[in-house]
């Protein structure tokens, strides 16, 4: 049974297997455990950036293919949902036009920019998805009167997943059962259901050959494979994915705008935490993510906690300032690439 | 099995092909035809073009002018995907596997080819247990069975030999190519690469083109011999007709590769 869901491919690491329950178990409880919207907000993202970046990790790690583009699939995904529920009203129609309209826009993309592109060099690849995808951003940006241009759109969403709207008046665990726990739920459950397909995609007959172009595709076409094929193809789902992830994450937050979506930002996020998580493994996806997100959202609060704590030290507390964050979550990255450089589920694997 | 005695139609032919890098001309105008049941060695000093034939003929690279036809078809304009997938079948010279994949996992990924399933996404590749034994029935005949969970990477030389020759015999080709199968193998490593061909040989319907520097090697095998000189084909015969031709001692004696004979 788990060995079906999983698809076979289990954490092979004790403190990896630990770690992955306890993420699985925090996200599946974190609206009953946490107040506050700020916790359920990392939660959400936490959930929305493992499909994002294992979709991602498709196309980095399995395949071997250097995309900037991901973004833009993440990007299609919310503005398609945006915008319809702006220009729609907030009806589940909209939704689905939306997502449609979005899903279709991201397969000819991706088809294009893989036929087109697939067959060049590495290098190359990587420098045209980074051209369309900067011509991306700045046409969502331009077209003001359409997207909202740089302040983005707000919109209102089907009224079961809006904030006010109470599904049973008695409360859980002292929780209302209102509209955002709904969304979080949808969240959550599509996510999971999305991770679960990727892993089976690796580890079907189709996600071996996506390892072998990676490791050696002059041979995979030795052995009879197309590899033009197969790299359109992993390029295509990973960037349906990507655009599912980013329907979730404007259904989420209820706005769709360029730096949240498009901006190379997010392209970088996303590069880090496949980095850090581990590369070529999907769980990677899952500890960077949670890691990643986690010290995004709460580094900035930890350390004024310790900044307080060590007031009287002269230079400590200045080091530990909160606004010195973003200089700890860079030194906290370069330490982890250079201690972990096969990421941390490679790290963990290779222990033993 | 006997040799036919009428000869039968060739599986795989060239005609004219020709490669240019630049000023340097590669592979000039050479035409040969291959028919079943019969193993062509393939000689010549190093830098002869008897690699760059083979990728010619299987795919790995486009031909400047000449054809190729296998099985009849004009395949000069298909890439290698497409060859594979009409029963040519390759091993590499320079060992070239799927370093970070296990053993078995290597063998598969032919299987998997040969059996038309790469674009399944949907089931467990585990699942697939024919595919499996197949893949270690394949293992089992290069001897290497009790390293099917290695990672291919960390193996001997000897061992990344043998898997190329089990990933050949995996895609079950009508023809199949051997670049020099024993290079770098240890003494007692050979034998089995030798017998293995031997046992193909001797199906009969098989059509096997080798390059190889051992003459020793050429001699218990080959049915005709092909030599390569810069280029050209300037032999093409019974072996010791071939091998005692001027132009061959010429070109051999010239190279120091006559140390092998």
């Amino acid at each position: 049974m788990l060995k079906s869901i999983l698809s076979g491919d289990f954490p092979r690491s004790r403190i990896l297997s630990i770690m992955l329950v306890l993420t699985f178990i925090g996200l599946a409880v974190a609206p009953f455990m946490l107040s506050g919207a700020r916790p359920l907000n990392t939660a959400a993202t936490i959930c929305i950036f493992i499909v994002l970046v294992a979709s991602y990790d498709l196309l980095l790690g399995y395949t071997g293919i250097v995309s900037f583009a991901h973004t833009m699939f993440y990007g299609i995904g919310a503005y398609g949902v945006g915008l319809a529920l702006d220009a729609m009203g907030p009806s589940w129609w909209a939704v689905f036009t939306g997502l449609a309209s979005a899903l279709a826009l991201a397969l000819v993309l991706a088809l294009m920019i893989g036929l087109f592109s697939l067959r060049v060099r590495a290098i190359f690849y990587a420098m045209i998805t980074l051209a369309v995808a900067s011509a991306f951003a700045i046409l969502a940006s331009q077209l003001s009167d359409f997207t909202g241009g740089e302040d983005g759109k707000t919109f209102k969403v089907p009224e079961i997943l809006s904030p006010g709207f109470k599904l049973i008046e008695a409360e859980i665990f002292g929780r209302s059962i209102d509209g955002k726990l709904l969304t979080y739920y949808l969240v959550f459950t599509a996510c999971l259901l999305l991770f679960l397909f990727m892993l089976r995609v690796v580890n079907s007959p189709f996600g071996r050959v996506l390892q072998a172009i990676r490791e050696n595709d002059f041979r995979a076409e030795a052995l009879g494979y197309r590899t033009v094929v197969y790299r359109t193809l992993a390029n295509c789902l990973a960037a349906l994915i990507a655009a599912l992830a980013g329907a979730l994450m404007a259904l989420w937050l209820r706005y769709v705008g360029p730096k949240t979506f498009l901006s190379f930002e997010v392209m970088t996020d996303i590069l880090l935490i496949v980095v850090i998580g581990g590369m070529g493994t999907l769980y990677g996806a899952v500890v960077g993510a949670a890691l990643f997100i986690f010290a995004q959202n709460y580094l900035q609060s930890l350390m004024a906690e310790a900044s307080e704590a060590l007031a009287g030290v002269p230079i400590l507390a200045q080091a530990v300032h909160p606004d010195r964050w973003m200089l700890w979550l860079g030194i906290l990255f370069v330490l982890s690439v250079y201690f972990f450089p096969t990421g941390i589920v490679g790290k963990l694997r290779n222990r033993k | 099995m006997t040799t036919a005695v009428v000869p039968e139609h060739p599986v795989l032919s060239t005609h004219g092909l020709t490669i240019r890098f630049g000023g340097h001309v590669a592979v000039n105008n050479v035409s040969a035809e291959f028919r079943p049941g019969t193993l062509t060695a393939i000689v010549g000093p190093n830098g002869a073009g008897k690699t760059t034939y083979f990728n010619l003929m299987s795919g790995q690279l486009p031909a400047t002018s000449g054809s190729v036809r296998l099985f009849g078809e004009d395949v000069t304009d298909l890439g290698a995907p497409q060859r594979t997938k009409r029963g040519i079948g390759r091993a590499f010279q320079l060992t070239n596997l799927f370093p970070n994949l296990s053993v078995i996992e290597n063998v598969r990924l032919a299987v998997q080819s040969q059996a038309g399933m790469g674009l399944n996404m949907v089931s467990l590749w585990s699942r697939h247990v024919e595919l499996m034994e197949r893949a270690e029935h394949y293992l089992h005949r290069v001897a290497m069975a009790d390293q099917r969970d290695e990672i291919v990477g960390t193996l001997p030389h000897g061992n990344k030999r043998k898997l190329e020759v089990a990933i050949l015999l995996a895609l079950e080709p009508q023809i199949l190519m051997f670049d020099e199968p024993t290079a770098g193998m240890s003494v007692d490593e050979v034998p089995v690469i030798l017998e293995l061909i031997h046992q193909i040989k001797a199906q009969g319907d098989k059509t096997i083109l080798l390059v190889e520097h051992k003459m020793d090697v050429v001699r218990s095998l080959a049915d005709r011999i092909i030599v390569l000189h810069n280029g050209f084909l300037v032999a093409d015969g019974d072996p010791t007709e071939v091998m005692s031709s001027p132009i061959v001692q010429e070109a051999y004696l010239g190279t120091g590769v006559a140390d092998h004979v």
